[in-house]
């Protein structure tokens, strides 16, 4: 077992390099320096010398991979390649365009997100799998198709509809809580009711069609014909039974995403005025900062890949019959 | 004066694709026999219907021209304008031109806000102004109402009128294929026992005759979406985005197919290092979030258009690249889901006894796999293709709204969404354009999904033909 955790983390490290390379290819190789700092200080009429003094602020006058004027290790050392990419290993990102240091900016909005993102994901895995047993339930019934309809129809429409219709009829028309803006302490709940309920029925059409092909799939088989022919009652079978098996393509994807709530949801946080990860990213974007982007590329890689690698685990965990190799 | 522009090349080229792929499947009995469940399906039929009038708009706003002006430059050469225009515009000539000075509510004749206006003998005044167009050829306001039910009852007839003439059009000219009287044929569609669904074709036919006619007729007098802020139709915005999503939604899936088809058939049939390789990029792409990766390409791709303004001409074209630029971005970042998917039937196919015996016959491997492997995992990119297609629209939307998506003057749903986001807050509240985009949106993914599902169980090879059980038939 223990082996089996040390050969996927060390699995992991070559994906982060590669992440790394594609994130400093992408940043600084397909576009240079320069053209940053004149896409920052205004295409037009901008000299040599903001130029040069725009990249000597935050270190983008280095070579970017070899420095031929340092000595000894500092050739390599002095280069944008390591102080810019290689840094982001040990999660040091350097400061944002406007000075302030990203490390801090995203202990502190890590919070906000995960406050928004953790009720959101629980509540969302608890509606999803009650909903989807019921129509796996009355399977091959009218509830089941309109089900499968209304799920159908709830993927087609747009996230952003969910949002700004949810923001008018519950925040404008009825007044239950404010249109946008976050408070810490026992006050974000009312700040945070909305965007929460939101997620969930904005999640529901593809979740339920989902867990229901999962449950459908299970049910379908032949240890739950065995467990009907000698008796057992509907709920027992389908508690008992379908819910565990199903449960456990349902683990994977769960478990798979529980370090990107982290990240916060880019939409729901910039609507509600969400201080958190997702509309610090958002605002990078929109100002253009590239120092925040490749920041939160990387740290949300390295997420994604922690993720993949507790899914895993979990799968072994869970299912008696993966073994580890 | 005909301008292609780049995305116009890449959609008529599409065009060609698939009717020479339809044509390809017309005469291969066992290509045809998985479409044909297709046409079985009701709801897939209806939302193939509605797709085709998407379609239609689509490839209509595809035909760029630019237009003629008067007179002649010193040569004698006629002279044309600097403007590209396409051919729905020329169709939906007064929608274009017929704009407003600001918001109009969806068939008001009178503007939304009070304006300003000189009385003539002095002095100003703030009162609700008639609007230039909408409504302009009533004398009298009051009879608005009943404009608006005469033109739209007008409407509704002949749009009944030409549906029936095309449903007994197409009833005869089934009855004589299948060599039975009209009536009976009649009876058939009715009772839909036809082999393709024509019941449901026809119905979807009357439904959207009976909204498209109206609003025809409508449109000719009112703004029967209203305006938006800068007074433009909001029914023509709302038919400009359909080509925007059309293209972003298919020219994706065309960067996408052959990354996907050769990386994703390469790793399961040489398998050894190459898979290794192939398997470790994928991961890679795969590990950064979808959102962020397309955030990054398509902010370096901004810098890269801002550096070379030469290369575009006109405002149209610049527009049209970074388009086509997103549609490659969004293609090279997606591929790793349907490449993973191929690998994995490659690698099954290669064990079977048909691939064993090719190679004990000494084929060369690049004939093994055109011949024999890359027919068999057609269905799989056929799935593929039309199950994306929906999610790309709505990522669209999102993309634009985060300031990643098409060009701000590109007229799409997600830049309409984003133009009028604030538009909520106003008091009286201006709804219509949201309500519009939303709308054209929701009908055109729902479409695609119904569409989608409809194939996706055709192809399916574990559908039985004809009889389903029910276990594995619900599992889907």
């Amino acid at each position: 077992m223990l082996a089996y955790i040390v050969r996927r983390i060390l699995y992991a490290i070559p994906i982060l390099v590669g992440v790394n390379l594609v994130t400093f290819a992408l940043f600084f190789v397909v576009n240079t320096p320069d053209d940053m700092a004149r896409m920052q200080l205004g295409a037009k009429r901008v000299t040599p010398d903001a130029i040069e003094k725009w990249k000597a602020e935050r270190g983008y006058d280095r070579p970017l991979l070899w420095n031929g004027d340092a000595e000894g290790a500092a050739r390599l050392t002095k280069t944008i390649f390591f102080e810019k990419s290689a840094r982001l290993f040990a999660f040091d990102f350097g400061n944002a365009d406007d000075g302030r240091s990203i490390g801090h900016e995203i202990r502190t909005r890590m919070w906000p997100s995960l406050a928004l993102a953790l009720p959101a994901f629980l509540a969302g895995i608890a509606v999803y799998v009650a909903a989807a047993l019921t129509v796996a339930f009355f399977r091959a019934t009218y509830l089941d198709f309109w089900g499968v309809v209304l799920c159908v129809a709830m993927m087609s429409i747009s996230a952003l509809f969910y949002i700004i219709g949810g923001q008018y009829l519950v925040s404008k028309l009825w007044s239950l809580v404010p249109i946008s803006g976050f408070q810490p302490g026992p006050d974000a709940l009312k700040f945070l009711a909305l965007p929460v309920a939101i997620a969930v029925v904005g999640g529901f059409g593809e979740g339920v069609r989902l867990y229901r092909t999962f449950f459908l799939e299970e049910m379908g088989k032949d240890y739950v014909r065995t467990a009907r022919a000698k008796g057992l009652a509907e709920h027992a079978v389908l508690f008992g039974h379908v819910l565990k098996n199903g449960a456990i393509p349902i683990l994977t994807g769960v478990v798979a995403a529980i370090p990107k709530l982290f990240l916060g949801s880019l939409l729901a946080e910039s609507f509600f005025g969400i201080p958190g990860l997702g509309s610090y990213t958002i605002d990078a974007i929109q100002a253009q900062d590239f120092a925040v982007v490749r920041a939160m590329v990387f740290l949300g890689s390295a997420l994604t890949i922690l993720g993949y690698l507790l899914a895993d685990l979990s799968y072994t965990l869970v299912d008696p019959r993966v073994r580890f190799q | 004066m005909p301008v292609a522009l780049p995305t116009d090349w890449a959609v008529w080229l599409l065009v060609v694709v698939a009717t020479g792929y339809f044509a390809y499947v017309r005469r291969h009995e066992h290509l045809a026999a998985p479409w044909r469940r297709v046409t079985r399906s009701g709801a897939g039929m209806a939302a193939l219907v509605v797709l085709a009038a998407f379609v239609t708009v689509g490839l209509l706003d595809s035909l760029h021209f630019r237009p003629r002006l008067d007179g002649r430059d010193q040569a004698g050469r006629p002279v044309y304008g600097t403007e590209v225009r396409s051919v729905l515009d020329a169709l939906v000539l007064p929608l274009r031109t017929r704009n407003e000075r600001t918001y109009s509510a969806p068939l008001a004749t009178r503007s939304f806000s009070r304006e300003t206006i000189e009385l003539p003998g002095g002095g100003v005044a703030r009162e609700f102004q008639r609007l230039r167009y909408g409504g302009a050829h009533l004398e009298d306001e009051t009879a608005r109402a009943a404009d608006i039910a005469v033109t739209a009852l007008q409407g509704v007839a002949v749009a009944f009128l030409g549906w029936w003439l095309a449903a007994i059009l197409a009833a005869a000219a089934l009855a004589r294929r299948h060599g039975i009287a009209v009536g009976a044929m009649w009876s058939e569609i009715q009772r839909g026992r036809t082999e393709v669904q024509w019941r449901a074709i026809l119905l979807t036919a009357l439904a959207l005759a009976l909204v498209a006619v109206p609003v025809a007729a409508l449109a000719a007098k009112y703004h029967v979406l209203g305006t938006d802020k800068v007074g433009q139709d909001v029914l023509y915005l709302s038919l400009k985005s359909i080509r925007t999503a059309l293209v972003i939604g298919t020219l994706t899936t065309l960067v996408l197919l052959p990354i996907a088809i050769l990386l994703g058939i390469m790793a399961g049939y040489f398998k050894g290092w190459i898979d290794d390789v192939i398997q470790y990029v994928y991961t890679t792409i795969n590990s950064i979030p979808g959102v962020l990766l397309i955030a990054a390409a398509v902010l370096i791709m901004q810098v890269y258009i801002d550096q070379n303004p030469g290369l575009f001409p006109t405002a149209a074209q610049r527009a049209d690249f970074r388009l086509l630029l997103l549609c490659v971005i969004l293609g090279l970042t997606s591929w790793t889901g349907l490449a993973r998917l191929l690998r994995g039937e490659t690698l099954k196919l290669g064990e079977l006894e048909y691939i064993q015996a090719a190679h004990a016959f000494g084929v060369r491997h690049g004939r093994v796999i055109t011949r024999h492997i890359l027919p068999n995992v057609m269905h799989i990119v056929l799935i593929a293709l039309v199950m994306d297609f929906s999610g790309l629209v709505l990522a669209e939307a999102v993309l634009s709204y985060v300031g990643v998506g098409v060009d701000p003057s590109t007229t799409s749903f997600g830049t309409m969404i984003n133009a009028a986001r604030l538009e909520m807050a106003r008091e009286p509240m201006v709804w219509w354009t949201l309500a519009a985009a939303f709308v054209f949106m929701f009908v055109l993914v729902l479409a695609a999904n119904l569409f989608a599902d409809a194939v996706r169980d055709g192809f399916d090879p574990r559908v039985a033909v004809g009889a389903r059980p029910v276990a594995a038939g619900a599992a889907r």
